[in-house]
């Protein structure tokens, strides 16, 4: 098994939160897992980005050309993106910040990942409803597992901070499931 | 510290691993792809180390690269064991200062996590710094160690490892990765058990009450001491290039290609190796982790029907160290990128297809 997972959104998104937390998580579960960041120059209003290879063998170049799953979080990363799914890959869009055409090459798990956030009450926790979302679409890392990550890196005593990522996680989750 | 996997990038691990060896003098100054390293000794040299006796250690953000070299020159003067770390143009500017830490025999450890050059360049990563890195860099006639880990988990061991050679031989260590290596978080197994260092300096300026004063220095004026000198250098490296050559190699026994290539190229070259030895295809690969010395002895194989396939992300400088270990018995090719292109899995499967 290889996972490729590339994610983006713009700065302040937390798109490399999302992506340390899965390979955490991964890590957790005792997969092999790079996690490979945007280190450049970028601009306000535009892309950030990080990759994510979780596999159960050793990991060769954590640079990913082609990705198995996409998570974008607005719509300039859409457009950066979209070229680097391969055939029938996934896609999870957050769509109130991003609209694709309709599709066929892809599979695509399109929710409002933005507005889910601001209803649980922070809209920085859009990303935690995304990853919620890949857990359940591609069954490669265990919510619980997640769960425990946020425990270990949340600050000692943020019972709240806690709460909403726990909740924007499982929102996420249940989405697939209609 | 519990035996527990952490996630951690390459730069952090290489911080980590120097903190575990009980580095107790870090100067540096900024650049891109290995902030990481000043970011993470800035916050954890300021803890204390818990050696007896040792006292507090020092981080330092100098003003400069010049001023950092130096100052880690000063420090291992006075047998700390001392890092700095920067990347490619960074590293260019230190070389007067390594040259004259090994010029000194003095141990110390030195980081560069290389991006694209020549000049300015960019931030990419790249291997283009091999020849400055093996050929010792500066001026003079000497050598550094030169260690290149594929894996965070290996930055760590590598570094805690050379800093043990760098006392042992008196020399400095470099080590030798790129942004790849610098930027990617992988876990990492922590060492057990508390910082121990059993190095005894007796040759430091730490003070010289009640014995004779050592003297550090680099400057042989009088006719025939710095020949003398020099020859002491070349048999310290020839006892080096003995025993301290480093190696993975893999499937050599049956392999008609061998892949030949170091830190993260050789990541990517061990997948290509994987996928075509799943198509049947009999494939190996050598991975040098001792850049100087180069892992001559690997390249031992008699059957002159091999080819070696070398791998950079560059343009034909470890090559050089792979046809001398070869000396004409097999046929040596070469595939390489630069300036921030990265060789694909891909475009080495179509090389290697050529070659069978």
């Amino acid at each position: 098994m290889i996972e490729r997972i590339i994610i983006a959104g713009s700065g302040g998104q937390g798109v490399m939160l999302l992506g340390k937390v899965m390979a955490q998580a991964a890590m957790v579960e005792g997969k092999q897992v790079t996690w490979f960041p945007a280190y450049g120059p970028e601009v306000r209003g535009g892309t950030s980005h990080c990759m994510v290879t979780i596999s159960d063998q050793e990991i060769g170049s954590p640079y990913i050309t082609e990705a198995d799953t996409l998570i974008i979080l607005n719509q300039p990363s859409l457009e950066k993106f979209k070229g680097k799914l391969k055939r029938k890959g996934t896609l999870i869009l957050n769509s109130s910040l991003a609209k694709i055409d309709p599709y066929t090459k892809m599979q695509v798990f399109s929710f409002p990942f933005t507005d889910i956030a601001m209803q649980i009450g922070n809209i920085k926790v859009a990303n935690m409803a995304a990853l919620g979302c890949f857990a359940s679409a591609k069954k490669i890392i265990k919510v619980k597992n997640i769960l425990k990550v946020f425990k270990s890196i949340a600050p000692a005593g943020n019972l709240e901070i806690l709460r909403v990522n726990q909740q924007a996680l499982e929102e996420g989750q249940k989405l697939n499931h209609g | 510290m519990a035996k527990t996997k952490i996630l951690l990038s390459g730069n952090e691990a290489i911080a980590q691993g120097a903190i575990q060896a009980g580095c107790s003098f870090y100067a540096g100054y900024p650049i891109t792809p290995q902030n990481e390293i000043i970011a993470y000794m800035a916050k954890h040299m300021s803890v204390p180390s818990g050696i007896k006796g040792q006292a507090p250690r020092v981080f330092i953000q100098a003003e400069s690269e010049l001023a950092a070299i130096n100052m880690v020159y000063g420090a291992a003067a006075a047998g700390a064991r001392a890092m700095t770390s920067s990347s490619s143009p960074g590293i260019s500017l230190k070389q007067e200062g390594i040259s004259y830490i090994a010029g000194a025999q003095l141990p110390a450890v030195i980081v560069n996590i290389m991006r694209g050059g020549p000049g300015l360049g960019n931030i990419a990563p790249a291997q283009s710094d091999y020849f400055q890195a093996t050929r010792g860099g500066g001026h003079g006639d000497y050598h550094v160690i030169v260690l290149a880990p594929a894996s965070a988990q290996e930055a760590y061991d590598l570094t805690q490892i050379a800093f043990d050679l760098a006392d042992k031989y008196r020399i400095p260590v470099m080590i030798l990765g790129d942004g790849i290596l610098g930027q990617m978080m992988e876990p990492v197994k922590l060492s057990a058990g508390k910082i121990k260092v059993n190095s005894v300096k007796n040759w430091a300026l730490g003070g010289c009450q009640g014995r004779k004063p050592n003297i550090v220095k680099s400057f042989f004026l009088r006719e025939g001491d710095l020949e003398e000198f020099n020859l002491r250098l070349q048999k310290n490296y020839q006892v080096i290039k003995q025993k301290e050559q480093r190696c993975e190699s893999l499937f050599l026994s049956d392999a008609k290609v061998i892949l030949v290539a170091y830190g993260t190229m050789a990541r990517i070259a061990k997948s290509a190796m994987s996928q075509l030895r799943s198509e049947g295809k009999k494939i190996g690969l050598i991975r040098p982790i001792s850049l100087w010395p180069f892992p001559q002895k690997s390249f031992q194989i008699k059957n002159s029907k091999v080819k070696y396939l070398v791998l950079e992300l560059s343009y034909g400088q470890m090559l050089q160290d792979v046809q001398l270990a070869v000396n004409g018995r097999q046929q040596v090719e070469f595939l390489g990128r630069s300036g921030g292109g990265i060789l694909s899995q891909e475009q080495i499967i179509n090389k290697v297809k050529k070659l069978l």
